[in-house]
């Protein structure tokens, strides 16, 4: 479409003062902060990173309506994505959600009203426990047969249509928490710094596992349909 | 009441022209966006009435309008695969003249909710939807909760619906969460 998507000749500080929330990725591909004025191709190449999966990712991460095209998939090296979508999924989980988790300990303990707080922190903790289950269910299912795949093992244990049919949403509930925190807590509360910065957090992550979800859909599920066709 | 009409649309041409020609037929016309990007969470201010969109921005637009009501217009001035079609609830062609425009916007704005109806509803749930949402709380699927209270499977999904849109609260467990913030249970 209309876009001007990243390309390898860029500088990787161009594309993060763009897009900040690039950042976010950097760390998944063990990227450190204080590349200077490098351009992306030559910050890749330094840690070991292939350029042009990278730029896949930020540009889906980037661009809602950017899709690459089954030609694009097929002749990039995706040996980094498995890795890749792990990192994510220990991001969420040990750094985003502890730290949501971390900050409604704190309104919950303010709540003058113990049954609410009781409820909310139950909120939070059959989430955790749901993002654990999915994620789980990822690695051991999916990823597993993305990985047999990729070394040319044929795999008929699973396949990529099980998760199209069963892939849940894990925003909806984060969305949901946002709502409650802004809108409806008692009104001395939603004064507390610990209200409002949580709302932050949760857009923040929601807005992620949004992105998470492009990636694994458009990106990963039509390249494990490549390669079911393929390794027979 | 002017309603709010929201043109998703690449081309600037194709926009100033479909601006002036709305314009003129007396609708507020939104600050025209280009690509969908970040469109679907805006939507919640910018409380377009009716949206046009070019289709081939858009391939999944229940996507974009995360269940808002809002009425959509697809912007056709290339070939575009019928299947695309079939989500929009009109077709405006290039080539259509400002009469056939003006026809196809009546009806489009005749059958959206106005924003300002949408808007007065607040948060505040009606009695009914209160007694439905109590029964979420608790746990009951809906055929339960319609014999409960002696109403249509049909009559309470719709009620949900709006509970869901006036609260903002999707899940059983944030609506549970909402309904004791409200003392509404125990």
């Amino acid at each position: 479409m209309a876009h001007i998507f990243f390309e390898k000749q860029g500088k990787l500080s161009d594309m993060i003062t763009l897009y900040p929330n690039l950042l976010h990725t950097l760390p998944r591909f063990d990227i450190s902060l204080g590349f200077g004025n490098k351009t992306i191709a030559e910050v890749c190449e330094q840690n070991g990173v292939n350029p042009d999966f990278f730029l896949l990712i930020c540009n889906v991460y980037s661009f809602d309506d950017y899709l690459p095209s089954k030609q694009e998939l097929a002749t990039i090296d995706m040996s980094q994505l498995v890795t890749y979508l792990e990192k994510s999924h220990r991001y969420y989980l040990d750094k985003r959600i502890s730290h949501i988790q971390h900050h409604m300990n704190r309104i919950v303990g303010l709540l003058q009203n113990k049954r609410i707080g009781e409820v909310l922190h139950n909120f939070i903790e059959v989430y955790r426990g749901e993002v654990e289950e999915h994620f789980n269910y990822e690695e051991q299912n999916v990823y597993a047969h993305l990985t047999k795949l990729q070394q040319g093992i044929p795999d008929k244990a699973y396949s990529i249509a099980d998760f199209i049919s069963s892939h849940g949403n894990l925003q909806e509930k984060l969305e949901d928490l946002t709502q409650i925190i802004f809108k409806y807590l008692p009104a001395q509360m939603s004064a507390e710094d610990d209200a409002i910065e949580v709302v932050f957090d949760l857009l923040q992550l929601s807005r992620d596992l949004k992105k998470h979800s492009l990636i694994e859909e458009k990106i990963m599920v039509p390249y494990v349909m490549q390669l079911e066709r393929r390794v027979k | 009441m002017k309603s709010r009409i929201l043109i998703v649309e690449p081309s600037e041409m194709i926009v100033a022209g479909l601006s002036a020609i709305l314009k003129n037929l007396n609708y507020r016309v939104l600050e025209p966006r280009r690509t969908v990007d970040g469109l679907s969470g805006d939507l919640a201010v910018l409380r377009p009435d009716v949206m046009i969109i070019n289709p081939t921005l858009c391939p999944n637009l229940a996507q974009v309008l995360d269940r808002r009501p809002i009425r959509v217009a697809a912007l056709v001035y290339q070939y575009v695969e019928q299947s695309l079609l079939h989500q929009y609830d009109a077709v405006i062609d290039v080539r259509d003249g400002s009469n056939i425009i003006e026809g196809k916007f009546v009806e489009l704005c005749s059958a959206a909710t106005p924003s300002e109806a949408r808007g007065t509803a607040s948060h505040d749930l009606t009695k009914r939807e209160t007694a439905v949402l109590v029964e979420v709380a608790k746990g009951l699927t809906n055929k339960e909760i319609a014999d409960a209270l002696n109403l249509s499977v049909h009559t309470i999904i719709s009620h949900r619906k709006n509970i869901m849109h006036k609260t903002g609260i999707k899940s059983v467990a944030g609506l549970t969460v909402y309904a004791m913030l409200n003392n509404l249970i125990d």
